[in-house]
């Protein structure tokens, strides 16, 4: 129960601080949104009326404390404000994004990290042989690459050279939302999966195949060798458990580099995502967007991690039994 | 290296008072006519980079940490191994359990109950005829309860039933509660632990138990009722190889005594030998007669002798070092000295 409370206070603390800072930075930002989206030409023919009045809409004639205080007020009473660059109420594009961006970011956590792991204990237990030394190279390699630039490579690869995959875009071009079928929404979604998950097994494989070593040469893995049990029986029956706990915690940890690769991704793809929507709004100096897609993700990665930590509760009877005895 | 039938044991021992490098106890047997377990001329050697070239300049080269080693275990008897804590007794252990570090070198030969072994035939006698008593707490999986842990795994279902009940009756036998089961290893006091431990090796039903370093941590009582429970292995005709830094409690409890020194056994005796320092052979293992507390405590360190053989370990640094190593130059003391911290402390 305590720990309940303690959670939901860091969580209002986080979101708190998130919105603050994200103010803070569209208001440092050099970019004027009014200019940013009426355009130099039509501003500088504008009279001086017209640009008061588009300064007034843009909220750039107040100081940034002040925008701030006004979102917090109608933010705490529910009211999350209009995305100026779209023209519609926040919640509903980021309902509208999300639901493109969720999709995809799960299907690229989960292929990164059931991957990663499988990867990882094989190449730690195979240590030395070729299939480590690929695992590795490949691990090397990816962590070392730009995530965009494996995009750019699948969609040259896959789209353009053999014309697997559209290039782009969540749905068919020129057909309407209601008619994209799921096996459409699928196919525009393989390649920037790809792409993420891709990236993302480096990273889990690494640090798994690391532990695994550890772990088998540790005196438990030695004893129940030493009692009859195989290798992979000793990895299978005890090794794994031990492994799950690490790979986890890495795992719902790194929702924030995959949230984070979603931006690039979805720009290199056009792929209708959060990412995008963030990229548009940081340009466009709509603040109450940007907040809202800010506020989104970290409390994407709050729970990412709240998971890891409750997991690790019921994996390790260390923890489990010692909050049981406190 | 195939087995092959052990021709030179095949005919009886008995009355030979000595052979094979070792001297015999009332309680030997040659069962079969031979011996349950005989390590011969067993060397182990570690690939590592020179540990006195520079660090730049090392190059690769086999280091021995234990050479031409002879030991031999009879049906029915405990041989204590008894050497200084980080000599490298524990590699003695693990190349009878046949698990070798992919950086060793071993050689030599490993008999047991009559058959050659190599390191696949050792492979198979794990839990098969050779069960092993590690040293702590840590050689059990954290993450999982004891009592499923003594049970083992790959058995089919009759089977796992036969051995989850076989593991109530040796829990009940050691004075393990039933609620012990499901505790998990660090729930475990250091007395439980170690009755767990025995029991997990019990389990598989061994000819042989090789026990490493199975008391430090624990206190002496409890270190003598964990030797106990050998005592009443071996009584029954069991073999039990106790590795131990601690001569007095081997004193009390086994049938022979090896002692290791400098990656070899230098002398294989009866208990009864240490009576007096006149039956023993070997100028160490006497003066590890005089360095004993209820003898005359005499630290024969000083002796010019030994002093000089615990600089050549120190200059050889290779991990092999004996006593002296252990002990800063005071020869046999420091490995007959045995304090209370020391034994808290389960330094192995």
């Amino acid at each position: 129960m305590r720990t309940a409370l303690a959670y939901v206070a860091k969580f209002l603390l986080l979101m708190f601080a998130v919105s603050v800072v994200t103010f803070v930075l569209v208001g440092l930002s050099p970019i004027d949104p009014v200019q940013a989206n009426v355009g130099q030409q039509a501003l500088m023919s504008m009279s001086e009326a017209k640009r008061a009045q588009l300064a007034s809409y843009w909220g750039t004639d107040l100081p940034i404390w002040e925008r701030y205080l006004n979102w917090l007020a109608s933010a705490l009473q529910g009211d999350l404000g209009t995305s100026l660059r779209f023209n519609a109420p926040v919640t509903e594009v980021v309902a509208h994004r999300a639901a493109n961006s969720l999709a995809l970011l799960a299907v690229a956590w989960l292929i990164s990290g059931v991957l990663g792991f499988v990867l990882g204990v094989i190449a730690g237990v195979k240590r030395g042989s070729i299939f480590d030394k690929i695992v590795k190279g490949y691990c090397y390699l990816l962590a070392a690459t730009p995530t965009f630039w494996v995009g750019l490579l699948v969609l040259m690869v896959f789209a353009v050279s053999l014309h697997w995959f559209p290039i782009g875009f969540s749905a068919p071009i020129g057909v309407a939302a209601a008619d994209v079928t799921i096996f459409q929404s699928i196919h525009h979604m393989v390649l920037p999966a790809l792409t993420l998950s891709v990236v993302g097994v480096a990273n889990i494989a690494l640090h798994t195949r690391e532990k695994t070593i550890d772990v088998l040469e540790s005196d438990y893995m030695r004893f129940a060798q030493a009692r009859g049990l195989s290798l992979w029986e000793a990895v299978r029956h005890h090794g794994l458990r031990n492994l799950l706990l690490p790979a986890m915690t890495l795992q719902f940890a790194s929702i924030s580099e995959i949230v984070g690769g979603s931006v690039l991704v979805e720009q290199v793809f056009s792929y209708p995502g959060l990412g995008q929507a963030t990229i548009t709004a940081g340009l466009g100096g709509d603040a109450s967007l940007l907040v809202a897609i800010a506020i989104l993700c970290a409390a994407l990665v709050f729970l990412g991690n709240m998971i890891a930590n409750i997991l690790y509760g019921v994996v390790d009877p260390r923890i489990r039994r010692g909050a049981d005895h406190a | 290296m195939g087995m092959q039938e052990f021709e030179h044991e095949a005919h009886s021992h008995e009355g030979q008072a000595r052979h094979h490098h070792h001297s015999h106890a009332a309680g030997s047997q040659h069962a079969g006519g031979h011996h349950l377990l005989q390590v011969q001329n067993l060397s182990v050697a570690f690939r590592m980079y020179d540990p006195d070239a520079s660090f730049f300049k090392a190059k690769q080269r086999f280091v021995k940490v234990i050479s031409d080693l002879n030991v031999s275990v009879h049906a029915g008897e405990i041989l204590a191994v008894v050497g200084a804590s980080g000599s490298g007794k524990t590699l003695l252990a693990d190349a009878i359990m046949g698990q070798f570090e992919p950086n060793s070198q071993v050689t030599g030969e490993i008999w047991f109950d009559g058959q050659r072994q190599d390191a696949a035939g050792l492979a198979g006698l794990r839990g098969r005829g050779i069960s092993l008593v590690p040293q702590s707490v840590n050689h059990l999986n954290p993450l999982m309860t004891v009592g499923k842990q003594a049970e083992g795994f790959g058995y089919s279902a009759e089977e796992a039933a036969a051995r989850t009940e076989l593991r109530r009756e040796l829990f009940a036998r050691y004075g393990l509660n039933e609620s012990v089961a499901d505790l998990y290893p660090h729930e475990l006091s250091g007395g439980m632990a170690r009755r767990v431990l025995l029991c997990c090796a019990l389990m598989d039903a061994p000819k042989l138990i090789v026990a490493d370093e199975p008391t430090p941590g624990l206190d002496l009582p409890l270190a003598l009722k964990a030797l106990a429970d050998f005592r009443e292995f071996a009584d029954q005709g069991g073999g039990v190889l106790l590795i131990t830094h601690d001569i007095q409690l081997a004193l009390g409890i086994a049938d022979r005594v090896a002692v290791f020194k400098d990656g070899t056994v230098i002398e294989e005796a009866p208990v009864s030998a240490f009576a007096s320092p006149e039956t023993l052979e070997h100028p160490f293992t006497r003066a590890l007669w005089h360095a004993l507390p209820e003898h005359d405590f005499r630290v024969y360190g000083a002796d010019e002798r030994f002093e000089a053989d615990a600089n050549a370990e120190r200059g050889e640094g290779a991990g092999a070092g004996g006593f002296a190593g252990d002990s800063e130059g005071a020869g046999a003391s420091g490995f007959a000295e045995r304090t209370s911290t020391k034994r808290e402390e389960g330094s192995c």
